[in-house]
């Protein structure tokens, strides 16, 4: 009874074991190849549960996930014989597994390698045919277009689908950044002296236009101020003219005898005189001439 | 053969007995009853035995086994994760928040969070990732930071081997696309949030081409400046742009300085004329006025006042100025007079005029200077002119 039990035991254990074996899942992640006796047999397995015979299939798993191939920086030469460096990275994924298997042998890393070095191949000649300024700029989106497109051909028999190849970065090598260094200096000193001249430019003009402002504001005092005086010397002379012509003989001999006291007053001031002037009349004899 | 059999441990139907009352089942518990039952069906000796025992202790077990398989089939999702659950590894459906249950072994459940907003920095740790080219093939210093977050569970879990590299990879890309595309001027300057809002665009499109559900909420420039061995030239041409300004500023002050100090200037000139123009015209009506006075005398004797004028004027310029009186009447000798001793000892002369006094007949000057002053014979003069 007891060894009977233990023996249905046994049997459901290797039968649950033998279920488990005949079964197998292929998850979200996942791509499967199903071996009969190491003969290829199915490939175009969906996430899900199958069947399998234990011993007589094989089963093998590929990542179905998008992977990553981040290749190590490589110098190129531009067309005018520049060196950059590039940092590439491809992504791609096994598309069909069956000829993934066949070609590669299911080996991630060899598939990695083959890419790799057909990108390359591709960025050597991409980059040989422009010149940095525009690997740099412009045409980046235009070579990783270019490269994608010619690997995607040479992967699909591989069973690779190439979703993208891009350009992480394009640098100088060191020795070519010093002298970049160098000329962005010696741009900005020029923008510098630049900045400095225009400013000297715009002060000198600000000067001048004072200094033009302030002459012509004197000038125009000074228009005024002559003016102003020509105007009084003008009613000063009518004012004269008024009152002299009351009577011109007495004007005479009041302004000219005013003038001689006004222009012979100082002691320097020598006069020779003839002794039978009108002033000494009296002089020499007492009787009047 | 069943649990209700009369023996084992006492229990009937551990289902209907057992649970309600009981709560889940003692771990414990079942672990011991369960080592019993096995001593009791190899060992056969130690315990009471028979097949009704056995086979109702596997039941037991088996219904344990059910019961705990049951309730670790329960899982919760906290608010603002997702619960992706797998049916044999194949995608069945994304589990809001709450309580949920699977069938264990069959499903299985990954849990995400999908409101957890996390960040990525793009050259804060090293200086060579910073470091970008430009469009003018300057080299600028870089700095950026990147939120995310997953927005697709599924693809998230099951499209890209490696979200977090490639996200990574997608930053350095993208801004690197985006800083080769624009001058380094318009980096540093005004175009900061351009660049941001460009390479958050090309980012996400990246990220959206390779299916990896994550979404980028935000894009930062932390920090775009000129590289450090070129730092000085930049700092210089910043310092020469505030000089620019601080060259015209002071031409202003210049400007501001003059300007109202001529204006002041021409007001004074202005005024001066002004004063001047009272001035003579005050002067002449006063020397008219006083014209007028004497002329109104003058005519009621016209010839006593003009020699009393003329004597007056006269007295007064001759007492004030050197003088010689010379006869020329009649003769042709030629009269040598020094007039610049004459004029010279004019100036000096009011501190000595008495040396010039003592020897007046020894010296042979035809001429004398006399202080104004100084009274003079007639005699003397007409000595001198004799001789």
């Amino acid at each position: 009874m007891a060894q009977s039990k233990l023996a249905a035991l046994i049997i459901g254990g290797v039968v649950l074991l033998l279920g488990y074996m005949s079964v197998f899942t292929v998850s979200e992640r996942e791509l499967a190849i199903k071996f009969r006796l190491e003969k290829f047999e199915r490939a175009d397995y969906k996430p899900g549960v199958y069947l399998m015979w234990p011993f007589i299939n094989r089963v093998q798993k590929f990542d179905r996930r998008i992977l990553t191939l981040d290749a190590e920086p490589e110098r190129y030469l531009t067309l005018e014989k520049k060196n950059v460096i590039v940092d590439a990275f491809v992504k791609w994924r096994i598309s069909n597994v069956e000829s993934f298997y066949k070609t590669m042998s299911g080996d991630e890393q060899r598939a990695g390698e083959r890419l790799s070095k057909v990108i390359n191949d591709g960025l050597r000649g991409e980059f040989g045919k422009r010149t940095i300024q525009e690997a740099i700029s412009g045409e980046r989106g235009e070579i990783m277009k270019v490269i994608t497109a010619q690997i995607e051909e040479q992967s699909k028999q591989f069973g690779i689908e190439v979703i993208d190849v891009r350009i992480k970065r394009i640098e100088l090598p060191a020795e070519v950044s010093t002298s970049v260094y160098r000329r962005m200096e010696a741009e900005r000193a020029r923008v510098a002296k630049d900045l400095r001249s225009r400013g000297a430019e715009a002060a000198e003009r600000i000067r001048a236009d004072a200094d033009r402002q302030r002459i012509i504001i004197l000038a125009e005092a000074n228009r005024k101020a002559e003016q102003l005086r020509g105007d009084g010397d003008a009613q000063a002379a009518q004012i004269y003219a008024r009152a002299y012509s009351r009577d011109e003989r007495f004007y005479q001999l009041y302004r000219s005898l005013n003038a001689y006291r006004n222009v012979f007053n100082k002691q320097e001031d020598v006069l020779v005189l003839d002794p039978k002037s009108e002033f000494f009349k009296y002089f020499n004899t007492p009787a009047g001439r | 053969m069943a649990w209700n059999e009369p023996g084992g441990s006492g229990n009937k139907d551990p289902w209907g007995s057992r649970s309600p009352e009981q709560g889940p089942p003692d771990l414990d518990e079942i672990i011991r009853r369960f080592q019993r039952k096995l001593a009791g069906l190899f060992g056969g000796g130690s315990s009471s035995g028979g097949k009704g025992n056995a086979f109702g202790g596997i039941g037991l077990i088996i219904g344990a086994l059910v019961l705990l398989w049951g309730l670790s089939g329960l899982y919760f999702i906290k608010e603002g994760n997702r619960g992706v659950v797998l049916e044999f590894g194949a995608y069945k459906e994304t589990t809001g928040a709450g309580m949920h249950w699977y069938p264990r072994f069959i499903q299985s459940v990954q849990k995400v969070d999908i409101e957890a907003i996390r960040s990525i920095d793009l050259g804060v740790n090293s200086t060579s990732e910073s470091l970008m080219l430009t469009q003018d093939e300057n080299i600028v210093d870089i700095k950026f930071t990147a939120q995310y977050k997953v927005s697709d569970p599924r693809d998230y879990l099951f499209s890209v081997t490696d979200p977090k590299e490639t996200l990574q990879q997608a930053m350095e890309s993208a801004i690197r696309e985006v800083v080769g595309k624009s001058d380094m001027d318009f980096i540093i300057t005004g175009g900061r949030g351009e660049v941001v809002v460009q390479a958050q665009k090309l980012m996400q499109e990246i990220l959206d081409k390779y299916h990896t559900g994550l979404m980028v909420t935000s894009l930062n420039m932390q920090d775009a400046q000129a590289p450090q061995q070129v730092q000085g030239a930049f700092v210089d041409a910043i310092k020469a742009r505030e000089d620019e300004q601080r060259l015209k500023n002071e031409a202003e002050a210049y400007s501001n300085d003059i300007l109202p100090k001529a204006r002041g200037q021409a007001a004074r000139i202005e005024e001066e004329a002004s004063a001047y123009k009272e001035q003579v015209i005050l002067q002449a009506k006063g020397e008219t006025e006083r014209f007028l006075k004497v002329l109104a005398e003058y005519k009621k004797a016209p010839n006593v006042m003009r020699d009393r004028l003329y004597l007056d004027s006269m007295e007064s310029v001759l007492s004030k100025s050197s003088k010689v009186i010379v006869d020329t009447k009649g003769n042709n000798n030629l009269i040598y007079l020094p007039l610049d001793k004459i004029a010279g000892r004019g100036t000096n002369a009011p501190t000595a005029p008495a040396v010039t006094e003592t020897a007046p007949a020894a010296e042979s000057d035809t001429a004398k200077q006399t202080a104004p002053s100084e009274l003079r014979t007639h005699e003397d003069l007409l000595k001198r002119e004799v001789r």
